[in-house]
């Protein structure tokens, strides 16, 4: 006597976990995204800071700015290139959503790829979607 | 200093520089991040089954299960119906403990003898809580890592992150089960070399995976919270690997092909190594069988077919001179 049955069982739910991404996407091409810049961004040509620094480094940017406009009041970024910005995500013209004024084209095209979920817009009112 | 471990240390160095060299120095993208993870998801997989198919050859041994518990017994004796099961309904339920809570490392003591010579056992739960607190969070890393790889990412692995970053520490966000992964790993090796018991017994193949997932834990931490690497690239490297498109991004850092390799040399080692504990904890007889050969004959499945010639057959045969010679038969003529 031996197990064989259920051990084949057994396999056959282990091949067909470990190989769950593979079925899982059959048959679908993926396009990767690619955020769209607005009129105004396109214009501008440059961020705050270097577009490669941006996008590694965006969030922390934004987790330092935070920290410094709320605990000491400080809105002004003095940038890598020299210049001087306005701290602020999303009021007025002078503030990151100014310029990058579509959320979904821009912030969530990379964000929902990767699975990202920010919790920028539990606090932040976001900028209303054009439909 | 034991060379028990620094062959490993070595050994795993040497995988890390492989993969940096490769990628920085010789541009072997196309090798490292296609051609070797396909390779050891084959082997992996592959290797997995083999191994377990060989080991369904064996014929199940008579039963000799661990008891932890009252065997079951006279009506009046109360029965231990989960550590001493007796029916595959008991069986499930101390496997299920077993496997998902590892009851039987919760059962481990420590042996001393005190200066009096005296033999004493004590309390040892560390074992229990970090080998817990290790596979747990690898499992929820393992199970987190799905997000490179589907696409779109279902529901409920954005829910998991939102329960594993739900410090908001940081941005990127810490992910509690990445912590504890490293933590708990570098516990278990720690273990092996402090305390001398244990680290007379522990061979080169028993730190070799331990410093490979250190190594897998520290490179993708490195990645996501301080040498950050392109993640949309990422993910488009690991989705034409999961739609069998295979592209190679532009731009992406020689640490995410060094993670890619460790983990792919973790995948296509585990056939071949102690790492197969976890095909073979459901296979383990001591705990997968029911302690009820009091109530049912086991068989020997080896036993070579033996021509029997029963009383009644004999019988048969001879009754008519039995009954001559005056004999007593149990069948009349």
């Amino acid at each position: 006597m031996n197990d064989k049955n259920k051990i084949v069982a057994g396999l056959i739910i282990f091949a067909a976990i470990a190989t769950f991404p593979f079925w899982y996407n059959m048959g679908k091409a993926v396009p990767v995204p690619e955020p769209k810049l607005s009129e105004k961004a396109k214009a501008a040509k440059v961020c705050v800071e270097p577009k490669e620094f941006m996008k590694s480094e965006h969030m922390q940017v934004l987790d330092v700015w935070r920290d410094v406009v709320v605990r000491n009041a400080d809105r002004v970024y003095l940038s890598s290139s020299g210049k001087e910005y306005n701290m602020s995500l999303s009021s007025g013209e002078e503030s990151c959503m100014g310029c990058h004024s579509d959320k979904v084209e821009f912030c969530d095209k990379c964000h929902n790829y990767a699975s990202v979920d920010p919790y920028c817009w539990d606090c932040h009112i976001a900028p209303k979607e054009k439909k | 200093m034991s060379t028990k471990y620094m062959y490993s240390l070595i050994a795993v160095i040497v995988l890390v520089l492989l993969a940096y060299v490769g990628v920085e120095a010789a541009g072997l993208q196309i090798f490292f991040g296609v051609v070797i993870p396909y390779l050891a998801i084959i082997t992996f997989v592959g290797g997995f089954i083999y191994r377990v198919m060989e080991w369904s050859r064996s014929p199940v041994p008579f039963r000799i299960p661990t008891t932890c518990g009252q065997q079951k017994s006279l009506p009046w004796i109360k029965h231990d119906k989960v550590d001493n099961p007796f029916t595959a309904v008991g069986v499930v339920i101390r496997m299920f403990l077993e496997i998902l809570f590892f009851r039987s490392l919760f059962r481990n003591t420590k042996c001393e003898l005190s200066e009096g010579g005296k033999i004493s056992y004590r309390w040892e739960k560390w074992l229990w809580l970090f080998s817990l607190a290790f596979h747990w969070s690898f499992l929820v890393v393992l199970i987190r890592h799905l997000r490179f790889f589907l696409e779109p990412v279902p529901a409920s692995l954005q829910f998991l992150e939102k329960i594993d970053g739900f410090v908001q520490v940081g941005l990127p966000g810490l992910f509690l089960s990445g912590a504890v992964l490293l933590v708990a790993a570098v516990f278990l090796f720690l273990r092996r070399v402090y305390i001398p018991q244990v680290r007379y017994i522990s061979l080169a193949a028993d730190f070799f995976p331990l410093f490979l997932i250190i190594s897998v834990a520290l490179s993708g931490i490195l990645m996501r919270y301080f040498a950050k690497v392109d993640i949309v690239g990422a993910k488009e490297l690991t989705m034409g690997l999961a739609t069998f498109h295979p592209t190679i991004p532009e731009g992406i850092g020689g640490i995410f092909y060094v993670h890619v390799f460790l983990v792919s040399v973790l995948l296509a080692y585990f056939p071949f190594s102690k790492l197969m504990h976890l095909g073979g904890v459901f296979l383990s007889p001591t705990r997968n069988l029911p302690n009820n050969t009091r109530a049912y004959r086991h068989i020997n499945p080896w036993n070579p077919p033996v021509k029997v010639h029963t009383y009644q057959e004999y019988e048969d045969d001879f009754r008519e001179r039995m009954i001559e010679a005056g004999l007593p038969v149990e069948k009349e003529l």
